[in-house]
């Protein structure tokens, strides 16, 4: 029968359809397996400390860094895929004097306390700011720079006065000291909140709100080369300081990244990669002394 | 500037960075779908059902993929589960399970629609022409079901495929991260850099997606 026919070259069909997502799946399971066998994550000692210790890390050959890729120029990617920026040449020393390779892993801001909170990586290195909230959450090393908030907008309708703000509508990205500073201080103003500095950044040039709080340090280097756009508020809210967080009760990596922070001091390593990396960009807008903390000791 | 701008494109390795990244989003979507549709196509069939455990079980587990957003599913897999019972699945893991539990959940919902679309007399007449219910099953109601679900499945294949950009947010590096790093690597000599990068990435998107719906395009007319 004719349609008897037709049925059965549907069902070779459908068989070979099925086959062909088997084999998919199959690959599918080998390389769902294939990362957790490799030294992509680093390796749980127990259930309640699922962090690494300094030296499980000098034997593992490897420390693993979470950093910013989208931060230029404190952590970002150039144009041959390497990792560059203030934050990076630090990393770099960091495994250099730890002799072991770095391994990079991309955070956001959202994100960064889980990262070290669940041992994902040792170490964050990715701007972040020491607030006593998060400093309940992770172990801050000694400082290795300060900022304090920046706003900035446009040159026909520049800010700067935080009283302007009110009831205007302010860019900030989520998980930032700006957020949590506005949310509590200043109320009135409107936050819109996004999940990454690219957008947030955008959302500015597209005129989605009035201005954009963050860092000033970021502010002033993106105002420089963003004509039409000027820092209003150069310097807003407390001063703080940026430093590197392990996991909680991870003395032996803290102890040690104390110990790197006040060596490094002596030999004005800070400075140095002041004049590497953040000097092209900021030009003479900014002073290293405001910004540079030199063997962790804040004047 | 506005010529200037697109040549950051070709400068570096850039655009293979942004090649590399798609191959990542590309990966990581074709291995969930893969995983989905067998899987979808199991629990459509345990979907339509009639016994209460099982519809129970099939509702509680697809309003929980449908209410819980992506994202909040990635963190709960790849933090959550370190915090809770100390597993360390790594990212690309974490992204496969995530979206292998939403696409087989979307994928079951799908075929449960076009299993319950065949008319009660294709069941009434196989039975009259003495077909057992595995043959009505395979011969009549399953070839039906699949020209019916075809559309639909590459929908949800698309749609994975522009979902999976959120996991950036655990740290992978994918076409969309790739192309806000070489946006933000530029912005103080290119600041109109973004326009460019992010056209980029939507043809990447579009070449991608593109041919998955000629091809679904081609079988449909072939089985018609």
């Amino acid at each position: 029968m004719k349609k008897n026919q037709r049925m059965r070259n549907w069902m070779i069909l459908v068989g070979m359809a099925l086959l062909a997502l088997g084999v998919l799946s199959g690959c599918g399971g080998d390389a769902e397996n294939q990362p957790e066998g490799s030294t992509q994550t680093p390796a749980n000692t127990s259930e309640s400390a699922s962090f690494r210790t300094l030296d499980e890390i000098k034997e593992s050959g490897k420390v693993v860094i979470g950093v910013f890729s989208d931060k230029a120029p404190f952590g970002y990617v150039d144009e041959n895929g390497e990792y560059q920026g203030y934050d990076i040449y630090f990393a770099e020393r960091i495994a250099q004097d730890l002799g072991v390779e770095v391994e990079y892993v991309s955070t956001d801001p959202a994100s960064r306390v889980e990262y070290v909170a669940t041992g994902k990586v040792d170490i964050i290195l990715a701007n972040f700011t020491v607030t006593p909230e998060r400093a309940e959450q992770v172990d801050f090393a000694l400082p290795y720079m300060k900022v304090s908030l920046g706003v900035v907008s446009p040159d026909d309708n520049v800010i700067t006065n935080v009283e302007e703000l009110n009831g205007k509508t302010l860019i900030v990205a989520k998980g930032t000291t700006a957020e949590t500073y506005f949310e509590r201080n200043y109320p009135e103003v409107t936050l819109q909140k996004y999940d990454q500095y690219a957008d947030a950044y955008n959302a500015l040039i597209d005129g989605r709100g009035d201005a954009f709080s963050t860092d000033n340090t970021e502010v002033l280097a993106w105002a420089l080369s963003n004509p039409g756009f000027t820092v209003g508020i150069d310097t807003l809210g407390d001063v703080d300081t940026i430093a590197p967080a392990v996991q909680k009760g991870n003395e032996t990596l803290l102890n040690w990244l104390n110990e790197e922070i006040r060596l490094l001091g002596e030999e004005n390593f800070f400075h140095a990669n002041y004049e590497a990396t953040l000097a092209p960009v900021y030009g003479e807008a900014a002073d290293p002394e405001s910004l540079v903390v030199e063997g962790g000791v804040v004047e | 500037m506005q010529d200037l701008d697109i040549s950051i494109l070709f400068k570096g390795i850039n655009f293979l960075r942004l090649l590399g990244g798609l191959w990542v989003t590309v990966r990581i979507s074709l291995i969930a779908v893969g995983l989905s549709i067998p899987l979808g196509i199991l629990f459509g069939m345990f979907m339509t059902l009639k016994n209460p455990i099982a519809k129970g079980i099939s509702r509680i587990y697809l309003d929980f993929v449908r209410i819980m957003p992506q994202l909040v599913l990635l963190f709960l897999v790849y933090f959550g589960l370190t915090r809770a019972f100390g597993w360390n699945l790594s990212n690309e893991a974490s992204a496969i399970l995530v979206f292998t539990f939403w696409g087989t959940a979307e994928m079951g919902d799908l075929v449960r629609g076009a299993l319950i679309s065949i008319p009660r007399h294709q069941y009434d007449s196989a039975a009259a022409l003495g077909f057992t219910k595995m043959q009505t099953f395979y011969y009549i109601i399953v070839p039906q079901t699949f020209r019916r679900l075809l559309p639909l499945a590459i929908n949800l294949t698309t749609r994975m495929i522009k979902t999976t950009s959120l996991v950036v947010l655990i740290g992978m590096v994918e076409v969309l991260k790739v192309g806000q790093q070489i946006i933000d690597a530029n912005r103080f000599d290119y600041p109109n850099a973004a326009l460019w990068i992010y056209g980029v990435v939507f043809l990447l998107y579009f070449f991608v997606c593109w041919p998955i719906s000629l091809i679904a395009r081609k079988l449909e007319e072939r089985w018609r």
